[in-house]
C-alpha cells in the first residue's frame, strides 16, 4: 500500500450512487468536467468520462454513472449502470473500482443501494457525500464502525467545496493497481436478502441521526407547495421569469444592435462599393447581427431555469403541475422538459430522458417543440414591433406585449391539445408511475449557475458561427446573383435566384397570405428559426434598404399585410421545429417514424391555424 | 388504512406494499425505496385541489406519488402492532 508509480494505462474508476446524491457535483469537482449540474433526479443520464491524475502521479479514467435506485426493477438508465458495473456493456472496459455515492443526509435509503452493489462483488468504496449538510443537521457517523458493518472503505466528501474530495483522492493512490479487492476489508460480505433489514442494523450501530428532516424543508414545503400558495407562488415565479427575459434582455438586445450597425457603418466607409462590401455588411453584418442580438434573452431565460433546477425547486413544481399534465396525457416530470423547452426544443427533447416511463417520454418529446422556444423570439419581436401598435389596452395591458403572450399561450394550448388527442389515441391505457425525489432544497452556487450558461453560450455561438453564419452567407449570395440585365426595371432582386425560389414557393404558401420574401425565408428558418430574420433582413436589405430591425419592420410593414404578418407569426408558433431538433429527436428515440409524426402533425396544424388566422385576420384588420 | 386516507402531517407505519398485479414494478420500486414494514411514513403535503398526488416522507426522503401508487402501502398508526 505504499505509494504508486505513475503507469500509463489508467485506472478505471466509475461513480455510481442514488439520483441526488451529489454524484455529478463530485465527478465536476474531480474532473474539472463542464457538466451541468442539477437538483432533480436523474439528470444524469448521459454517458460521461473525464480524466485527472492524483497527487501521487497515477491517472484515473473517471466513469459517470447514471445514477440508480435499485437494480430489481430496472429503467433504462439503470440497466445501462448495471451493465457497465458487470463488464457486459458493449464497448465499456469493466471499471477498476467503483466509488459508491452516497448523501450523508439521506443514508436510509442510499446505504441499500450501497449493499446492493457491494452484493454484485464488484470492489466498491464509499463516498459519504454532502458531509457539510450532514454535520449541519446534527448527523453523526462513526466511519471506522461504518466500515466495519459494509465491508469497505468509507471516506466523506464534501462535492461543493474545493478541496472536498480530498480523502477520496488520497484513498485512491493507496488502492493497489491491478483493480483486485484491494479496496475490500472483507472479501466475502454477508449476503443478505433483506437489505433494509441490514441498513436499519448499520444505521442504530454507526450513525447518529437527530431528526429525519431538514427543519429548513419542511418550512419551504410547507409554503411553497400549500394547496393555495403553492399555485400562486408557481403563477408569480414564472410571471417574473418571463418579465425578467423582456425587460433585462430587451435593453442588452438593443445595444449589441446598436453596436452591430456602428461596424456596418464602418465597414461600409473603408469598403470600396462591390461584391466583398455587400457580404460584409448586407450579409454577414446585418444576418449574424440581429441574431446575437437574442443572446441576452436566452441567456436571461437560462439563468432562471438553472437558478430554480439547482434549488430544487423545479420538482416541487411538478408536483403541483402532476395532475394537469396527467388530464393532457403527460406527467409532472415533463415540466422540466418543457420548461427548457423555452429557452430551444434541443435541451428539452434531451431532458425527457430524466422521464423513465417509455410512453411519458415519447409524449413529452413529442409536444416540447410547440412551446415558443427563443429562436422564434427573433420573428416574433420584429414582426410584433413592426404590425403591431403600441398601445394600452384595458387600461393597463400593453397591446404588443399582450400579442407575444397570446401566442406563447397559443404554443402552451396547442401542446396540450396534442396531448389530450395522443392520449386517447394511443391503446396503451395501463399505469404508469410518478414515484418522484423530491430533494432538499440548496442554494444554488454562483460557480454551477455560471458553468451552464457558458455551455448555452457557447452553443448558441456555435450555431451562429456555423450553421447561421453558413445560411447567412447563402442567403446573401442566392438575394444577390444573378444580377439584374441591362436595362431591368424592376427591383434588381426580382432577377435573382431568390427571386425565383421565393416565387416558386409562394403558391403552397399563398392562402396563408405570405409574399415570395416571406416564403423563401422559411427554408432557412427550418435550418434555424432565427435566421427567418436574418434572411429578411438580407432579402430587403439588398433590395434596397437599410439593415438595423428598426428600419426592417418599417420596411416589412410597407410590404405586407398586418393579416400577412400574423399569419407568419401563427406559422412560428406551430410550424415544423428546426432540423437540428429533429435531428435530436431521431437521435433520442432511433425513431424516423416518431421524427415524421412530429414533423408532419406539426406541418399540418401550422399550416390550417395560419390559413384560419390570415382569412379572419384579412377581414377584420 | 391505505396511504392516502392518512391525514396531512399524520405519522404512521409502513404494514407491507401490496401487488396490484401478479407482477408489479411499481410496487417492487415503492419497496426499494424504503417502503418496508415497520417504516415510519408521513403525508406532508398534497398537491392542491385534487390531493393527488401527494408528497410523503419516507425516512429522509420525499417520494411524490401518485393516489393509485400510494393505495399499494397499506399502513398503520401504532407501531407496536407491526412485525
Amino acid at each position: 500500500m505504499s505509494a504508486v508509480p505513475a503507469t500509463t494505462t489508467p485506472l478505471r474508476i466509475a461513480l455510481v450512487g442514488n439520483p441526488n446524491c451529489g454524484k455529478t457535483a463530485l465527478f465536476n469537482l474531480l474532473t474539472g468536467a463542464r457538466q451541468k449540474v442539477a437538483n432533480y433526479a436523474g439528470v444524469t443520464v448521459e454517458r460521461k468520462e473525464g480524466r485527472f491524475v492524483t497527487p501521487a502521479g497515477r491517472k484515473v479514467q473517471l466513469l459517470d454513472l447514471p445514477g440508480a435506485y435499485s437494480f430489481d426493477s430496472t429503467s433504462p438508465d439503470e440497466r445501462v449502470t448495471h451493465d457497465v458495473l458487470m463488464g457486459r456493456y458493449p464497448g465499456e472496459a469493466t471499471p477498476d473500482l467503483v466509488v459508491c455515492v452516497a448523501d450523508a443526509t439521506n443514508l436510509r435509503l442510499h446505504l441499500r443501494f450501497v449493499l446492493e452493489l457491494k452484493r454484485m462483488g464488484r470492489p466498491v468504496v464509499l463516498a459519504l457525500n454532502m458531509m457539510d449538510a450532514a454535520k449541519r443537521r446534527g448527523v453523526v457517523v462513526d466511519v471506522p464502525k461504518l466500515e466495519l458493518a459494509l465491508g469497505m472503505r468509507v471516506v466523506e466528501t464534501v462535492a461543493v467545496r474545493r478541496d472536498g474530495a480530498q480523502s477520496l483522492v488520497a484513498l485512491l493512490d493507496r488502492v493497489s493497481v491491478d483493480g483486485s479487492h484491494a479496496a475490500d476489508l472483507d472479501a466475502t460480505p454477508e449476503q443478505s436478502a433483506d437489505l433494509h433489514g441490514a441498513v436499519r442494523q448499520i444505521l442504530a450501530d454507526a450513525v447518529m441521526m437527530p431528526r429525519a428532516t431538514d427543519a429548513r424543508d419542511d418550512a419551504i414545503d410547507s409554503v411553497v407547495l400549500h394547496p393555495v400558495l403553492g399555485p400562486l407562488i408557481l403563477a408569480a415565479v414564472m410571471f417574473l421569469v418571463f418579465q425578467a427575459v423582456y425587460s433585462l434582455g430587451k435593453p442588452l438586445t438593443d445595444s449589441i444592435g446598436d453596436g452591430f450597425d456602428w461596424l456596418g457603418g464602418i465597414a461600409g466607409a473603408w469598403l470600396p462599393e462591390g461584391p466583398l462590401r455587400s457580404l460584409l455588411t448586407d450579409g454577414l453584418l446585418s444576418g449574424l447581427g440581429t441574431v446575437l442580438g437574442f443572446l441576452p434573452e436566452i441567456l436571461v431565460l437560462f439563468f432562471f431555469i438553472l437558478v430554480l433546477e439547482e434549488s430544487g425547486y423545479l420538482p416541487r413544481a411538478a408536483f403541483l403541475l402532476d395532475r394537469m399534465m396527467v388530464s393532457v396525457g403527460l406527467t409532472g416530470r415533463s415540466f422540466i422538459p418543457l420548461l427548457s423547452s423555452f429557452a430551444c426544443a434541443i435541451p428539452g427533447v434531451m431532458g425527457a430522458r430524466s422521464i423513465s416511463d417509455p410512453r411519458d417520454r415519447l409524449a413529452t418529446i413529442l409536444v416540447a417543440p410547440l412551446m415558443t422556444c427563443s429562436a422564434r423570439l427573433p420573428v416574433y419581436a420584429l414582426l410584433i414591433s413592426a404590425f403591431i401598435p403600441h398601445r394600452t389596452v384595458l387600461g393597463f395591458l400593453n397591446l404588443q406585449g399582450l400579442v407575444l403572450f397570446t401566442l406563447y399561450v397559443a404554443g402552451i394550448a396547442g401542446a396540450m391539445a396534442v396531448g389530450w388527442v395522443m392520449k386517447h389515441l394511443r391503446r396503451d391505457s395501463g399505469e404508469h408511475a410518478l414515484l418522484m425525489e423530491l430533494p432538499s432544497y440548496r442554494m444554488p452556487r454562483a460557480r454551477d449557475v455560471a458553468i451552464g450558461l457558458w455551455e448555452r453560450c457557447t452553443i448558441f455561438l456555435k450555431r451562429l458561427t456555423g450553421i447561421i453564419l453558413a445560411l447567412t452567407v447563402i442567403m446573401w449570395f442566392v438575394s444577390t446573383f444573378p444580377s439584374p440585365p441591362a436595362g431591368a426595371t424592376g427591383p434588381a432582386i426580382d432577377y435573382t435566384i431568390a427571386g425565383y425560389l421565393g416565387r416558386a414557393l409562394q403558391w403552397p404558401f399563398a392562402p396563408l397570405g405570405f409574399n415570395w420574401q416571406m416564403s423563401l425565408a422559411l427554408i432557412p428558418a427550418f435550418a434555424a428559426r432565427e435566421t427567418a430574420v436574418a434572411a429578411l433582413a438580407t432579402v430587403y436589405a439588398v433590395a434596397g434598404g437599410d439593415s438595423d430591425v428598426a428600419t426592417l419592420g418599417h420596411t416589412l410593414a410597407q410590404n405586407f399585410s398586418v393579416a400577412s404578418a400574423l399569419s407568419l407569426m401563427v406559422w412560428f408558433a406551430f410550424a415544423p421545429q428546426c432540423m437540428s431538433t429533429l435531428a435530436v429527436i431521431r437521435r433520442e428515440t432511433r425513431s424516423w417514424g416518431t421524427v415524421v409524426i412530429s414533423f408532419g402533425y406539426m406541418f399540418v396544424v401550422a399550416y390550417a391555424a395560419s390559413f384560419v388566422t390570415y382569412q379572419v385576420a384579412r377581414h377584420f384588420v | 388504512m391505505r396511504l392516502p386516507e392518512l391525514s396531512k402531517g399524520a405519522s404512521a407505519f409502513v404494514e407491507c406494499v401490496e401487488n396490484a398485479q401478479e407482477r408489479d414494478p411499481i410496487a417492487q420500486r415503492l419497496r426499494d425505496l424504503g417502503f418496508v414494514p415497520g417504516e415510519p411514513v408521513r403525508v406532508v403535503a398534497r398537491a392542491p385541489w385534487s390531493g393527488d398526488p401527494l408528497l410523503v416522507q419516507i425516512g429522509s426522503t420525499r417520494f411524490a406519488l401518485r393516489r393509485a401508487e400510494a393505495l399499494r402501502v397499506s399502513v398503520r398508526i401504532n407501531a407496536e402492532a407491526v412485525a
